[in-house]
């Protein structure tokens, strides 16, 4: 162990952490304003990637073009998905039955991916998944940079669309109160199923980042959900701040776990965090305690 | 009417006592080895997270708890490969317990929607110890000591052990459904704050109700150690039995005493017999999927309580005694 390589796992943490922030930041805006908590996002996440895969591989487009195709398309899936499923759950266990929905939905898009793409491992390949660039004298692929930067500019309009447009404030009155929301005049089915839109199509893009630093099969989305969901539990379930540090921060732990103990311990250190947050603040860190959850 | 309410279990008991004796045939009695088990685990799991209304998505910790602690106790303790291993069996179910005490310490701190993220958590910190530690075998797994016995007989002892896993769970089930403590984790499932105002111990309740549920899941996890021979980490803390048995309870009816019997009979064996016939995994997952989706979206009660229902209305139709009906028993559902 030395200063470069903590160092480096520390860069490196924050370029991925920032891609895992902003497929949590999806998962806890549907969270929010829904109530839902989409298991399926980790398969989506490779859905994303999948596509992604398919149109170079298929027809020559470049992964960041390609996102021109894939993000509308998965904003379209999230419609359908809300539409069909997930407007139809009903009563005082919702929350509980989007789990278990969303989850079925993951099982149908695996089997599916495995049938069409089989379970060999594949890789996104492209002239800056393979070339690296020395920043502080540290060798990092382009593609880090690029997912960085990616990340930053879709977090940056979400949150213009959040914090500085109409529908971005009917958007954080249905986070903060259904009922409220819908008294003074938001149409809150509305801005659900297109919060589940968005909280999906944001998907596309980690997903293509994923695919371009990973190699992944369907398979992949198991680890992806657990630590998603450890991210937006750790934030503050709803809270997409809490969604935001919590993603740079987890990884940027495991990257240093991975270099002073060793990969093995990496994904564990993960789960011990959780745990231990949650013993001393069961709201998560930015998470408020709610009065009363029946 | 308490005569017509459970005589139909004497002879489903029958049929699954007699099944082995008719079909020889070691392919089916294996299906016949893993529904049980399955059937086992979710009607213990049901115990708690159906009268709850805590869903608990790590249940796979107390089965792989029960397999490496048969496994690591029959070697390290020589036990001969004979028969002798099942005296384990409960041991596995004991140290599933003891596991399940600090997951509950920990998970049941929060409500509801953030203990079943925190139960995917614990489970995965499970699942990859079994991979990392030394002792477990990492990836390659653990073997258990051979038992010599012949194909033609070898399922039928795991077969009838199974099935008085599946009847203990099923009665403790029965049981804490009668019992004050069986009222008390439905009042949490129905209004966890009225219910402590009232004077419940939630949180003994609750945790109490979770360390019970792991004993019959060990003891499931146990059994089908010594049945593989084999255990792998990725298969014994495997994230689909988690979801598998949670999907099996709400297909037949969440928080009723027949519906995960019936949801992991019809459900594993589906899923044995399809694996057999097409050996495609991905299809089932498919299937499974779309076929829980229908239920949740047509029958969201669950079969049981669907057809229940039906019969309900159509023997009110007929008659207009409704006064029967017995309301502990009719509002344990989840409406």
């Amino acid at each position: 162990m030395n200063g470069t390589a903590v160092l480096h796992s520390i860069i490196d943490g924050v370029l991925t952490g920032s891609v895992y922030a902003l497929m949590a930041t999806g998962l806890t805006l549907i969270f929010g304003v829904m109530n839902i908590i989409n298991v399926a996002q980790g398969i989506l996440v490779i859905l994303g990637a999948y596509l992604s895969y398919a149109l170079s591989v298929h027809l020559g487009i470049d992964l960041f073009v390609g996102l021109a195709i894939t993000i509308p398309t998965l904003f379209v899936v999230g419609i359908v998905v809300e539409r069909i499923f997930l407007s139809r759950i009903k009563g005082p266990e919702r929350v509980v039955m989007s789990i278990l929905v969303t989850y079925a939905i993951a099982l149908v898009i695996e089997g599916l991916l495995n049938i069409v793409f089989s379970a060999n491992y594949v890789e996104l390949h492209a002239w800056y998944v393979v070339r690296s660039v020395r920043v502080f004298g540290i060798w990092l692929p382009y593609i880090y940079l690029l997912g960085f930067a990616l990340a930053v500019v879709l977090l940056g309009a979400l949150y213009v669309m959040l914090y500085r447009t109409r529908f971005g404030a009917s958007v954080r009155a249905s986070l903060a109160d259904q009922t409220a929301a819908a008294l003074v005049g938001i149409n809150v089915r509305r801005v659900s199923t297109i919060c589940f839109g968005l909280g999906v199509a944001v998907t596309a893009a980690g997903g293509m980042i994923y695919g371009a630093t990973n190699a992944f099969n369907a398979n992949s989305s198991y680890d992806l959900i657990s630590r998603l969901l450890v991210i937006i539990v750790l934030g503050g379930m709803g809270s997409l701040g809490g969604a935001l540090v919590a993603g740079i921060m987890m990884i940027t732990i495991e990257d240093l776990v991975s270099v002073v103990w060793g990969p093995t311990w990496s994904n564990l250190s993960f789960f011990v965090i959780l745990v231990i947050v949650l013993s001393l603040r069961p709201q998560g860190l930015f998470g408020q305690r709610s009065v009363r959850v029946a | 009417m308490s005569r017509l309410k459970y005589g139909w279990w004497l002879p489903l008991l029958a049929a699954f006592v007699v099944f082995p004796l008719v079909e020889k045939n070691p392919t089916y009695t294996t299906i016949g080895v893993f529904t049980l088990i399955f059937m086992g685990c979710a009607a213990s799991w049901n115990m708690f997270s159906g009268y709850s209304g805590y869903i608990n998505l790590g249940a796979a910790v107390f089965y792989g708890t029960g397999a490496y602690t048969m496994t690591l106790l029959s070697n390290h303790l020589h036990v001969p490969g004979s028969g002798d291993q099942f005296w384990l069996v409960p041991v596995g179910g004991l140290v599933a317990m003891i596991v399940a005490l600090p997951f509950g310490l920990i998970a049941l701190r929060v409500r509801r929607h953030t203990f079943v993220v925190i139960t995917i958590a614990i489970f995965f910190v499970f699942q990859l110890s079994a991979i990392n530690f030394s002792f477990t075998g990492g990836t390659s797994g653990l073997s258990l000591p051979l038992i010599p016995w012949l194909v033609t007989n070898f399922n039928t002892p795991f077969y009838y052990i199974a099935l008085g896993i599946v009847i203990f769970a099923t009665l403790l089930s029965f049981a804490v459904r009668r019992s004050r403590f069986g009222l008390q984790l439905l009042a949490i499932r129905d209004d966890e704050d009225r219910a402590s105002g009232l004077g419940v111990k939630v949180f003994a309740v609750k945790l109490t109700g979770f360390v019970l549920s792991a004993f019959a899941i060990g003891m499931c996890g146990a059994l089908y150690a010594v049945f593989e021979g084999q255990i792998y980490p990725q298969f014994v803390f495997d994230p689909l039995f988690d979801i598998s048995i949670a999907l099996m309870a709400i297909f037949g009816g969440l928080g009723t005493l027949v519906g995960p019997l019936l949801g992991a009979l019809v459900l594993e064996s589906m899923q044995q017999y399809l694996t057999l016939q097409f050996s495609n995994s991905s299809l089932y997952l498919v299937l499974f999927g779309a076929l829980f989706l229908f239920i949740v979206l047509f029958m969201p009660q669950g079969v049981v309580v669907y057809v229940r229902d039906l019969w309900t209305r159509h023997s009110l139709a007929s008659d207009d005694d409704s006064t029967s009906m017995d309301p502990a028993l009719s509002g344990s559902t989840l409406s």
